[in-house]
């Protein structure tokens, strides 16, 4: 592979963009069609992703409201739940299938089509092109499949809850033997078959994602846009994608064999079992925890996956916001990359408690307290960057200092989670649910939150609403840790996670009172997301209107197009690049674009 | 701030479809290497039918080193306009990928007749793991076969004939990497595995 385009200093771009220069011009006659359905243009794709990805946290947060009501008020009965769910509510009470299914399928959807697809995928088709300074993606026609492949997966996903056994209700990691048998529970037949023919067709659209983010940023910066000119977002949305590419295949080999054991008899994760409804299974030889290995090799990455945008946008957004430079820009690069190296030397930390060999436990505690390192770089660079600034705290601002402080406060538990010793105590208890939903679940939805402001502006050419912002953003802030915090108490007291009901466990008597306060935080918490939503939809059509090109006095290229920029962005050259994205403050100057040439007198630094 | 004015905007730079295809290769590796690894991880524990592969699996590797040769020649060919040349070498380029495909399943037909189950009930996962591995690389082959009819049709397209050697060139180096990466799991099947 040519390690000279990937990590010179100096490259021009030349001739490389010019094959593109043709969608610069005209498109007079799109229909609605090639428009907003099956585009090519990368800010349409980019809103589908968010779209979809909204449509998709809904949902997903609808169900963990309904699995909440059932850990807050596990005696109560609530009529309406019977109109909306049926035979799974029976009596107003939603049944223990009813529950698995709900928390896999709340996770499976939050972990992938929402953080995965929604996030990087929407971040990485608006800003790409646009912050790199080309007309579009390398190949814009693989970017729409992958966008529709996307699509696919989301219905077969949604079809599987429609379906009469249900969706699969295993666990948003499928562990077989309940994955792979169709017999061990009603979750496992049909709705399992749709849970993988999905995650099949979505891992298909990542690597088509994926491959075209890599290729752009790689070969289509427009000229002076030099790797170290880049702004963090796309660093970051590069490493990500280079996270997924080479996870994801691992991920599609541990769902083949997974495939052959559910329906061609082979005994790769089964052996030794025995059904009640249907006695002693044939398989023998096979092992579950290969499947664990299998998955986890990819699942570690995939939660830097969904972070790492997240980190990339919120350095943006703090140093344009703080109008200073951001501290470390050569660190921040450097971390990232070290993330993503040792992101894929830790995945059995999630397996110590498998009858892992201790000794090479102790290797993989060692590799994951280094990821330690890195990430305490990026958060003392954040701060730095924040130390002193002259800080504006527009809505993006706001959540992308929210995203650091949550970032802070899951890290600390990672390092606890990564000792194999405390492990076996705090493995699979509401700690671990407490760690990830932190660090990774809100951490990442405020880095989105903060892209959403913060880019708005380019995606609509107007303003979201700034009082329902601010509103948005305290009470989901305070909410947030109102409903994670109290779970490391839990998670400390041994209360384990995926459990329907702890009403016959004396010892967890005394959290019900707890857990019925973070149900009712939750019922707050989403019905607040539905302020966003309404913030969203109706500032499409009715927000202020932007009315000059830079709004937030931006350093980057995309607030050099036009305030609605066509199919090619730029009506004519695409702009030539003289400096990286953060001068800020510099000379007494509030900032500089990366369009202005260096002067002679300008300080260096 | 870093190294100002010295962009060049004359250097040569690795065509995108190219650069694509490596990192497309490198997804498929990272496909593979899955696999293998969880065959070593298997293997080392209890429960591991072992047995040798028959014989035609040598034959089908010779087929897939000639095979990219033939490759190797055609895109010689193309670089030096002798199209009708061109043509006869994918032909048989492709023509040698379906004959490698057809050993590969001779071969499991030659273990399920030594009584080696691939799939279904009473398999042993190594004999699967084989058949796993090797079915996704004959599916591999057989993507490049597509290709290369691909390239066959549009080398008849007189109107839009292009010399352009890219698209040919794509062909042939992802053709180069299913022949290398059955190499590799010939070795590992036979010694490492
Ligand atoms: C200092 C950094 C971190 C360390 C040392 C760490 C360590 C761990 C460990 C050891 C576990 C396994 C706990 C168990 O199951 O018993 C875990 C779970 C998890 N971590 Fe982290 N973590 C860190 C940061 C992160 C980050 C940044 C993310 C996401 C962006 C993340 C996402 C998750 C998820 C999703 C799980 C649970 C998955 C599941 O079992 O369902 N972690 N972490
Ligand atoms: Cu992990």
């Amino acid at each position: 592979m040519s390690n000279e385009a990937v990590l010179h200093g100096n490259v021009g771009v030349g001739h490389s963009h010019d094959a593109h220069a043709d969608h610069g011009h005209g498109h007079h006659h799109e229909t609605f069609i090639t428009k907003y359905v099956f585009s090519q243009d990368h800010k349409m794709i980019g809103k589908q992703f968010l779209i979809t990805g909204m449509v998709w946290a809904i949902l997903g947060g609808l169900m963990s409201v309904l699995f909440r009501l059932q850990l807050g008020y596990p005696d109560s009965s609530f009529p309406w739940l019977e109109d909306i769910l049926g035979k799974w509510a029976k009596g107003g009470h939603i049944s223990a299938e009813a529950y698995y299914a709900l928390v896999t399928t709340h996770g499976t959807v939050l972990v992938f089509f929402v953080l995965t697809a929604g996030l990087s995928g929407t971040f990485s088709n608006f800003l790409i092109p646009l912050q790199v300074g080309a007309r579009d993606m390398a190949s814009p026609l693989m970017n729409m499949l992958s966008y529709w492949f996307f699509f696919m997966a989301s219905v077969v996903m949604l079809s599987s809850l429609f379906v009469e056994t249900g969706p699969f209700s295993g666990g948003w990691t499928a562990y077989p033997p309940l994955s792979a048998l169709g017999d061990a529970s009603d979750g496992s037949k049909t709705g399992m078959d749709l849970w993988l023919v999905a995650m099949a067709l979505f891992v298909v659209s990542q690597l088509l994602a994926g491959l075209n983010y890599i290729a752009t940023i790689l070969n289509m910066r427009t000229k002076g846009m030099s790797m170290t000119r880049l702004p963090l977002t796309i660093w970051a949305l590069f490493f990500t994608a280079v996270l997924g590419v080479l996870s994801f295949p691992v991920l599609f080999s541990g769902f083949i064999l997974l495939i052959f054991d559910r329906n061609f008899g082979t005994s790769f994760y089964l052996s030794d079992i025995f059904i009640a409804s249907v006695g002693a299974l044939p398989n023998e030889g096979g092992s579950a925890i290969l499947y664990q290995h299998l998955f986890w090799f990819l699942g570690h990455p995939e939660v830097y996956i969904i972070l790492l945008p997240a980190m990339g946008m919120a350095s943006e957004i703090i140093s344009t916001n703080a109008r200073k430079p951001i501290f470390g820009y050569m660190a921040m690069v450097g971390s990232l990359f070290a993330i993503v190296v040792l992101g894929f030397l830790v995945w059995a930390h999630h397996m110590f408690v498998t009858g892992l060999n201790p000794f090479l436990g102790s290797i993989f505690v060692l590799m994951t307290l280094l990821i330690a390192v890195p990430s305490a770089i990026k958060v003392f660079n954040w701060l730095t960057t924040l130390w002193r600034g002259n800080i504006r705290f527009t809505p993006g601002m706001l959540f992308a200092i929210g995203f650091v402080s949550l970032f802070i406060s899951g890290g600390l538990t990672g390092i606890w989670l990564g000792n194999s010793a405390l492990d076996i105590h705090l493995h699979d208890t509401y700690f671990v649910i407490a760690h990830f939903h932190i660090v990774m679940g809100v951490a990442s939805m405020f880095g989105m939150f903060a892209g959403v402001y913060h880019w708005f502006p380019k995606m609509y050419g107007r303003y979201m609403n700034h009082t329902l912002a601010y509103t948005h953003f305290w009470l989901t802030l305070i909410g947030a840790y109102l409903i994670f915090w109290p779970m490391h108490y839990e998670g400390l007291a041994g209360m384990p996670r995926r459990y329907y009901d702890y009403g016959n466990w004396e010892s967890f008597k005394q959290f019900l009172e707890l857990n019925r306060f973070i149900s009712t935080v939750v019922i707050i918490v989403f019905c607040v997301q539905l302020l966003f939503l309404f913030n969203f939809f109706y500032s499409i059509f009715k927000g202020r209107k932007v009315t000059t090109l830079n709004p937030w006095g931006s350093n980057t290229l995309e607030w050099t197009t036009p305030i609605r920029p066509g199919h090619g962005n730029w009506p004519g050259e695409i702009p030539e690049v003289h400096r990286w994205a953060y001068d800020y403050g510099k000379d007494g100057q509030d900032f500089i674009p990366q369009t202005t040439p260096v002067g002679d007198n300008e300080s260096h630094h | 701030m870093y190294m100002e004015n010295t962009v060049s905007t004359e250097r040569k730079r690795i065509h995108p479809h190219k650069f694509t295809l490596w990192v497309a290769m490198g997804s498929i590796v990272m496909m593979f290497a899955g696999l293998t690894s969880a065959y070593i991880v298997k293997r080392n524990q209890s429960n591991w039918l072992e047995f040798g592969l028959p014989a035609v699996f040598w034959y089908s590797t010779a087929v897939i080193i000639i095979s990219s040769v033939t490759m190797h020649l055609a895109v010689k060919a193309f670089k030096a306009k002798e199209m009708a040349r061109y043509r006869k070498l994918i032909t048989l380029t492709a023509g040698l990928g379906l004959l490698f495909a057809g050993l590969q399943f001779i071969g499991f037909s030659a273990l399920h007749k030594n009584g080696v189950q691939l799939f279904g009930i009473g398999s042993n996962p190594s004999a699967s793991f084989l058949g796993i591995i090797t079915g996704l690389h004959v599916l591999h082959v057989l993507g490049g076969v597509v290709a290369l009819i691909v390239s066959f049709a549009r080398a008849f397209r007189v109107r839009t004939r292009s010399y352009a050697a890219t698209p040919v060139e794509v062909v042939a180096t992802y053709w180069h990497f299913v022949d290398i990466l059955w190499i590799y799991l010939f070795i590992f099947f036979n010694w490492i595995g």
